[in-house]
């Protein structure tokens, strides 16, 4: 075992996801590694498709029918055990067995997208997050009504008693998304998925979700793994960040490097489309060109291939690039352009 | 105030006072009880070819605000004052539908979401003909024709003119739509978030195509976004809107480095920069939320939230004046506040 993977909370190897269907094979995740250390957030980047939410998903093994994992291991190591323990592989449990529902909710928590959806409109918000702390905390129910209320002072929601007895539909937007957050931390997880967790609101209310977000996790020493497309977010929240492309990590490193020395043509032209508040005004967006291929038609070789820039005849559409370290260093890669087809790192003429 | 300003040659819209009052009904006779203002006096004009974006948070006014324009739905009150392609000045505001149908030609729409906006039981011919059928041109082959040539213009192939919706990607569904929206030659078109649906990339590609068709023929935009980094990529002025009022209006570099409104202030501050060594860890925070339209506070809307609200702002109803040539804003203490835009950092940005 490396010396990152010993320190991670959780660290997924080579994780695959497919979706059989009548037509044919979705391949959601075909080979993902990441790691995740304990108090850190790891950003997790990339355009609609590429996989980003579905390894939320298979780690707290929710996966919508018909995805299954068919390889790779997600491994669970819980901080709170101690370095001498084993790490628990997430893949090998029952979906809804005791231990993968111990840790679903208590010691990893999802917080997702569509604060509109993922209420249940028929229940009070009190009741729903009264029901998650009673499922996994020895509590009564009227300790769990009180440690919702001081839930709700500690996400910013005004006037706790009142907001107790309320349906989502009575909530904005932001407030809503709090919500979802005081559930998703009520039983203090070490692991918090954020799976988009402010594309569906306002700027200023981003701002006080993502302000919110850090401020739980410098208290709780909870790592978090957020997902998003926007890098805007993903710059002012990240420590490391992983970039995806059609299933796969292409690229991953502090979040420094990511942003000012992206290596891979995908994390480059991504970083490149993005419009920015600092530019200059009205001028040509540099853009990728194509869009993701058909998940039946993935490119042989690098999947990045028919789009990139830097595309080299014979190797590329040849042989699938290893994701690798670089140097040494904590940014690793899958491009050619940094490594031979061998795996061996090239001496990089390249930036 | 902006009432004041001649209607200068090259001006294609003039929007003065607009409102739209949305009535709230209850009970079992229906009565009416109040009114969510959504537009409350709004007024700005737009040259040929320039951008106007409109930006502010959900429940501002915007969407009424442009569709009010098209007349979609129909103002309380105020004008809107176009001026057609032969040159004669109409208010939208007032005309009767009869009237308002070859005007539609000229003003059209871009919509938000690229999957609800196109029927998925129309091919592309017909989704993108369908105006052309409406005004007149009849003769099928002609019709193909001109869909083809549109499909190119945006960057589809023309082959796929007999294929339907779900074929396509959310990016290429939106040049559809944008494709539809240019079939009939428009000269005012409005865009209501147009790539807040896409990924960034799509999004790219999808700016960089409305910035050369409006190069190309000329086009006027009313821009709606809630997303500041994409209004300032496209915008010639940009519009900040407040619950249902403009709080302030200027050119976009101006308003971006030296807003004169907090709101606008605290708007900018609160996005994020894609740039991890730009931390800015001491930037003001907007409390609270939107207020309600249907009972808004006292005095200036914004005072609530404002850090730098006085007696005054809780009173007295702020107008929109000149600050500056070309710059708008509405704020009591507009002379004696010193408010941050965004600080270009040298070499720092991407």
């Amino acid at each position: 075992m490396t010396e990152t993977e010993s320190s991670s909370v959780l660290s997924v190897r080579d994780l695959m996801v497919h979706y059989p269907t009548d037509e044919g094979v979705v391949k959601a995740l075909d080979g993902v590694s990441l790691d995740i250390q304990p108090g850190q957030t790891l950003g997790v980047v990339g355009e609609s498709g590429c996989g980003k939410s579905t390894i939320g998903r298979a780690i707290l093994r929710i996966l919508d029918k018909p995805g299954q994992i068919v390889g790779g291991e997600i491994l669970w190591n819980d901080p709170e055990k101690g370095s001498g323990s084993r790490p628990v592989d997430l893949t090998a449990q029952e979906p809804n067995g005791p231990e993968m529902r111990a840790i679903r909710g208590g010691d990893i928590a999802l917080v997702f997208q569509e604060p509109m959806t993922s209420f249940s409109p028929i229940h009070t918000i009190g009741n729903q997050m009264s029901e998650a702390i009673t499922l996994h905390q020895d509590k009564t129910a009227a300790e769990a009504k009180e440690w919702s209320m001081e839930l709700m002072n500690m996400v910013g929601i005004p006037n706790p008693p009142q907001r107790f007895d309320e349906y989502s539909y009575q909530l904005s937007g932001g407030l809503r998304q709090r919500a979802m957050i005081a559930m998703a931390i009520s039983c203090g997880p070490k692991l918090l998925i954020a799976d988009e967790p402010t594309t569906a609101l306002d700027v200023t209310t981003q701002a006080q979700i993502l302000d919110l977000l850090r401020g739980l996790q410098e208290k709780n020493n909870m790592a978090i793994m957020l997902i998003t497309h926007n890098l805007g977010v993903i710059a002012e929240m990240a420590d490391e960040v992983v970039v995806m492309y059609l299933g796969r990590a292409v690229e991953s490193g502090p979040v420094d490097d990511i942003f000012h020395q992206a290596k891979h043509p995908y994390s480059r032209g991504l970083l490149e489309s993005i419009p920015s508040v600092l530019a200059s005004g009205r001028e040509r967006l540099p853009s990728i060109a194509g869009s993701i291929p058909h998940p039946f038609n993935r490119p042989s070789g690098c999947t990045f291939r028919p789009r990139c820039p830097s595309f080299i005849p014979g190797t590329c559409d040849v042989n699938v690039p290893q994701y690798l370290a670089l140097g040494g260093g904590q940014q690793k890669v899958s491009c050619f352009l940094h490594h031979s087809p061998s795996g061996v790192e090239e001496v990089s003429s390249h930036d | 105030m902006i009432d004041s300003i001649p209607a200068m040659d090259g001006t294609i819209l003039e929007v003065r006072n607009l409102t739209k009052h949305f009535p709230i009904k209850r009970g079992l006779l229906k009565r009416t009880v109040g009114a969510v203002k959504a537009v409350d006096d709004v007024s700005f004009n737009l040259k040929q070819g320039e951008t106007l974006g409109l930006v502010g948070e959900s429940g501002c006014g915007k969407t009424t605000t442009s569709r009010c324009i098209l007349r979609a739905v129909d103002p309380t009150s105020g004008e809107i004052m176009f001026r057609t392609a032969d040159g004669h000045e109409v208010n939208v505001a007032t005309l009767p539908n009869r009237e308002m149908r070859p005007l539609r030609r000229e003003m059209q729409m871009i919509f938000q979401d690229p999957f609800s906006s196109l029927n998925s039981r129309m091919s592309l011919l017909d989704i993108v003909g369908e105006p052309l059928l409406v005004h007149g041109m009849t003769n099928r082959d002609e019709r193909q024709e001109r869909v083809a040539e549109l499909l190119r213009l945006v960057g589809l192939r023309p082959e796929y003119m007999q294929r339907y919706p779900h074929a396509f990607s959310g990016g290429e569904r939106q040049r559809i739509g944008i494709a539809r929206a240019l079939a009939l030659h428009p000269r005012l078109v409005v865009a209501d978030e147009p790539v807040s649906a896409l990924d960034v990339s799509v999004q790219a590609q999808v700016i960089n195509l409305l910035m050369d068709l409006q190069e190309e023929f000329e086009l006027t935009y009313l821009f709606v976004a809630h997303d500041l980094s994409v209004v300032k990529q496209i915008s010639d002025r940009v519009a900040v809107m407040y619950v249902g009022k403009i709080v302030e209006l200027a050119d976009t570099a101006e308003l971006f480095t030296k807003p004169r409104h907090p709101y606008s202030e605290a708007l900018l501050a609160a996005v994020p920069v894609a740039d991890p060594r730009l931390h800015r860890k001491d930037r003001k925070l907007l409390e609270g939320e939107v207020a309600n339209p249907a009972n808004p506070p006292s005095g200036c809307y914004f005072h609530p939230r404002c850090p730098y609200a006085q007696d005054v702002c809780r009173t007295e109803t702020p107008v929109l004046s000149e600050v500056s040539p070309g710059h708008f804003a509405s704020c009591h203490r507009v002379q004696d506040l010193e408010l941050t835009g965004i600080v270009q950092v040298d070499g720092e940005s991407t």
